[in-house]
C-alpha cells in the first residue's frame, strides 16, 4: 500500500510550504515533494505602474531581503534610463547589499538553523528555536542577534530604515553615507569579525557531530550558477553570470543577465505555485542548478579578500568540489566574513564621499534586466515599458525558485534515508525540514507571496488517503 | 463692512459679513478638518470634511462655503460630525487604490494626515479596486488616478493662479476624473505651461514629479500662497 507523509507547514523558513512524502506498498519512500502553497501575483499587478516606483513596490515582496529587490529593480531601471550610475552610487549600493548579506545570513545561521545544531535535531520542538538557543548558549545567541543587527544597521544608516528603505532608485541612490554613520560601522566591525570567526569555528564542531547529516542533506551533483567579478572572484552585485558543473568545471561563462531567457527555462508543476527553473541547454529536469552561497563559492575562483580566501581554501581542501547542501551553512559564514572584509574596505573608499548620487534621464530603452545576488542566490528583474515609462511586462526570477528542483531532490534524499514506514518520529521530520532550511528559502519572494512559515507533513497511501498528518503553526 | 457676531463651539466670535465659517473658526483658533480647501484659491465644498452643525438648520453645512450670519450657533466637533468625517475618509480610501507604503507622497500626504487626525484605523467599506490609468505623457509630471480624491485643487490652481485652465473634471459620480484640456493625454495638452502648480497643490500623490520614488514627494504649498499674496498686494509693481 502506498502512503504519503506531509509536513505542513514547514517551520523556520521564510514563507509557507508543505512537504509530501509518498510511501510505497512496503512503507518505503517512493517520492517526496516540496510544495509552495502561497501565491501573490506581483508580476501582474505591477503592469501599468511607472517603472520608477518599482524598487519601492518590489521591495514589499519580502521583509527579509527587500534590499535584493530594491537593487535588482534599480539596476533594471538604470537600463531603461540607459545611464551608467556614478561610482559613488554604485559603491553605496554595494555597501547596502553587503549589509543585507550579513544580516540575512546571520538570521539563517543563528536564528533559524543553530537551534538544530546546538540543541540537536531530535530535541523538543517546543524549545528547538532561538529562545531555546538563548537558554542553551546565551552568548552565542546574543552575538548572532548583534551580528544581524549590524547588517540591518548598515541598511538603516544608508537608507533611513532597516526594512523597505526606498533608497536605491533608477539612476542611483537617494542619499550618501554620513561621516557619523561611517564611524559607527567602523567601530562595530571588530565585534562582527569576532562573531563570524566564532561561528566558523563552531561549524567545524557541528560538521564533526553531524557528519552523517552532511552526507545525506541534499548531497548530489548539480550545476551551480552565480555572478562572478570580471577577474573571476566572488561577486554579489555586478559582474557576469557563470555556470559550473558539479566538479566546478566552467560550462558557461561571461553570460549577460539580459539574455537570461536564453539560458534559463522555467518549468511548471501542477502541485506547486513555485516554478522550476533549469539550465536550458540541458533541459528539464537534467538542467538542475543551485544558486546562493554554496553556488557563489563554487562558481568563483577566489573570494578576493584575505581572510575569506583562507577559509575558502580550507573549505575546498576539506570537501573538494562541494555538492552537499548541508555545506550551504558554511558557505554562508564564509560569505559573511567576505562581506565584512569588503565593508571594511568600502567605508574607507574615497569614492564613497562623492556627491554625484543620482543620474537624471528619461525613458531611453524600452526593455531592461537587472540582476543582483540576493543572500539566497541570483535575482533577476526583467521589465518592459511603454515610451512613457509604464510597465507592460514584468518577470521576476527569484533565487529560491532556482533552488526549487534541488530542494525537492534534497527532501526526497533525506526522506529515503530516514523514513521507513508510516511511523515517523518528529526528529526525522525535522531533518526533512532542516534539509530545506539549508537553502534558507524565502518563499515570500519565490512566489512573490505573503506570510510566515509554518509546516505541515502528510503521509498518504497509494489511494491518496492521508494516513498521518503532523502540523505546526 | 458689517460685522457679524456668532458662536462657534460655544465661543463668542465676530467676523466680517463676507467671511465663511471656516475662516472665522481659523481666526478664533478653532480647528475644522479640511482636505479640498487650499489657501490662495477659492473654496469649493468638494470633500465635505468641514461639515458643521448650525442650530436651526436640519442639514449639515460645509464650513468652507457657508458665509457667517448674525446670531449663528455653530458646532464643529459633535459626535455626529466625527462619525460622518470618519465615514468620509474611509470612503475616500475605499473608492480608489491608495497604497501608502509604496506611494510617492507617503508621509507627506494630506489624506493620510486627515485619516490619522480623525482616527481611522481601517475602512469599513468594501474597497472598489477600480482599474485606473497613470498618465506619464507629460515627461516631467504624472497623474495617477488611483490616488486622486477629486478635490479639484489642481483645477482651481491652474485656473485661478496660473490662468491656464488645463485641468477640469469630466464624468459624474464614480466615473468622475480630472482631465487635461479636452480629455487628451497630459503631454498633448497645449494649454499646459508646465508650471507645476498642480503638483504643489495636490494633497495626495495623484499628481507627482516623474522620477520620484516612495515618500520622496514633498510639496511646498507656501509657493502658491507666495504668488497669491504677491499678486494681491502688488508686490511686483515696485
Amino acid at each position: 500500500m502506498q502512503q504519503r507523509i506531509v509536513i505542513d507547514p514547514v517551520t523556520r523558513i521564510e514563507g509557507h510550504a508543505k512537504i509530501s512524502i509518498f510511501l510505497d506498498n512496503e512503507g518505503q519512500v517512493s517520492d517526496a515533494r516540496f510544495h509552495v502553497t502561497e501565491y501573490r501575483g506581483f508580476e501582474r499587478f505591477c503592469e501599468g505602474r511607472p517603472f520608477w516606483e518599482m524598487p519601492g513596490i518590489t521591495a514589499r515582496i519580502c521583509g527579509i531581503c527587500p534590499i535584493s529587490h530594491i537593487l535588482a529593480s534599480a539596476k533594471a531601471g538604470d537600463g531603461i534610463l540607459a545611464v551608467q550610475v556614478s561610482p559613488t552610487a554604485n559603491k553605496l549600493r554595494r555597501l547596502m547589499n553587503l549589509g543585507q548579506i550579513t544580516q540575512s545570513h546571520a538570521l539563517s545561521f543563528f536564528h533559524l538553523s543553530a537551534p538544530d545544531f546546538l540543541l540537536g535535531f531530535d530535541s523538543d520542538p517546543a524549545t528547538r528555536n532561538v529562545f531555546g538557543l538563548i537558554k542553551e548558549n546565551a552568548d552565542l545567541a546574543r552575538r548572532g542577534i548583534r551580528l544581524r543587527q549590524f547588517g540591518q544597521d548598515i541598511i538603516r544608516l544608508l537608507g533611513g530604515s532597516k526594512i523597505h528603505p526606498a533608497w536605491a532608485t533608477p539612476g542611483g541612490v537617494r542619499s550618501a553615507l554620513t561621516e557619523e554613520a561611517r564611524d559607527d560601522i567602523r567601530a562595530r566591525l571588530p565585534e562582527a569579525f569576532e562573531t563570524t570567526q566564532i561561528a566558523l569555528d563552531l561549524f567545524q564542531e557541528i560538521l564533526e557531530k553531524f557528519g552523517h547529516e552532511a552526507h545525506v542533506f541534499g548531497n548530489f551533483p548539480s550545476l551551480y550558477m552565480g555572478l562572478v567579478a570580471p577577474d573571476g572572484s566572488w561577486e554579489h552585485h555586478d559582474g557576469h553570470i557563470r555556470f559550473v558543473d558539479s566538479a566546478r568545471n566552467t560550462i558557461a561563462d561571461h553570460l549577460d543577465a539580459k539574455d537570461y531567457q536564453q539560458y534559463i527555462g522555467e518549468a511548471v508543476e501542477p502541485w506547486s505555485y513555485l516554478k522550476f527553473p533549469y539550465y536550458k541547454p540541458m533541459g528539464y529536469p537534467d538542467g538542475i542548478y543551485r544558486v546562493g552561497p554554496l553556488a557563489r563559492l563554487n562558481v568563483c575562483e577566489r573570494m578576493g579578500t584575505p581572510r575569506a580566501d583562507a577559509e575558502l581554501a580550507a573549505f575546498r581542501d576539506a570537501h573538494g568540489a562541494v555538492n552537499s547542501s548541508f555545506l550551504y551553512h558554511q558557505a554562508r559564514l564564509i560569505e559573511i566574513l567576505c562581506a565584512l572584509e569588503h565593508i571594511e574596505m568600502l567605508i574607507e573608499d574615497p569614492d564613497l564621499r562623492g556627491d554625484r548620487l543620482r543620474a537624471d534621464a528619461g525613458v531611453n530603452s524600452l526593455e531592461s534586466v537587472g540582476v543582483s545576488e540576493a543572500p539566497r542566490g541570483t535575482l533577476f528583474h526583467h521589465y518592459k515599458v511603454d515610451p512613457n515609462g509604464r510597465l507592460t511586462y514584468v518577470n521576476l526570477i527569484i533565487s529560491t525558485g532556482q533552488n526549487n528542483v534541488a530542494m525537492n531532490r534534497t527532501v526526497a534524499q533525506i526522506a529515503r534515508h530516514y523514513i521507513h514506514g508510516p511511523e515517523v518520529k518528529e526528529g526525522l521530520l525535522n531533518r526533512v525540514e532542516a534539509g530545506i532550511r539549508c537553502f534558507d528559502p524565502c518563499l515570500s519572494c519565490s512566489t512573490h507571496a505573503l506570510g510566515a512559515m509554518p509546516i505541515q507533513l502528510q503521509i498518504t497511501d497509494h489511494h491518496g488517503d492521508v494516513i498521518r498528518e503532523l502540523r505546526r503553526d | 463692512m458689517a460685522v457679524k457676531t456668532l458662536t462657534i463651539d460655544g465661543k463668542h466670535v465676530s467676523a466680517r459679513d463676507d467671511q465663511t465659517i471656516l475662516q472665522t473658526a481659523r481666526e478664533a483658533g478653532i480647528r475644522i478638518p479640511t482636505l479640498c480647501d487650499l489657501p490662495g484659491v477659492g473654496p469649493l465644498g468638494a470633500c465635505r470634511l468641514c461639515l458643521v452643525e448650525v442650530t436651526g438648520v436640519p442639514k449639515l453645512l460645509p464650513a468652507c462655503v457657508t458665509v457667517v450670519q448674525e446670531g449663528m450657533e455653530v458646532q464643529t466637533n459633535t459626535e455626529r460630525l466625527r462619525r460622518y468625517r470618519l465615514m468620509i475618509v474611509e470612503l475616500l480610501f475605499a473608492e480608489r487604490n491608495h497604497v501608502c507604503s509604496v506611494c510617492v507622497a507617503n508621509n507627506h500626504c494630506e489624506l493620510q494626515d486627515r485619516a490619522m487626525e480623525i482616527g481611522m484605523t481601517h475602512s469599513r467599506f468594501a474597497y472598489q479596486f477600480p482599474k485606473l490609468d497613470v498618465d506619464t505623457t507629460h515627461g516631467r509630471f504624472g497623474i495617477d488616478h488611483n490616488r486622486c480624491i477629486l478635490c479639484s485643487r489642481c483645477v482651481r490652481v491652474c485656473d485661478e493662479i496660473e490662468g491656464a485652465h488645463t485641468w477640469d473634471v469630466s464624468g459624474r459620480g464614480a466615473n468622475a476624473r480630472v482631465i487635461t484640456d479636452m480629455n487628451v493625454p497630459w503631454g498633448e495638452a497645449a494649454s499646459c505651461t508646465s508650471c507645476g502648480k498642480c503638483v504643489q497643490a495636490c494633497p495626495t500623490g495623484a499628481i507627482f514629479r516623474i522620477g520620484a520614488t516612495v515618500a520622496e514627494l514633498e510639496k511646498d504649498r507656501t509657493q502658491l500662497s507666495f504668488i497669491v499674496n504677491a499678486r494681491e498686494n502688488k508686490q511686483w509693481l515696485g
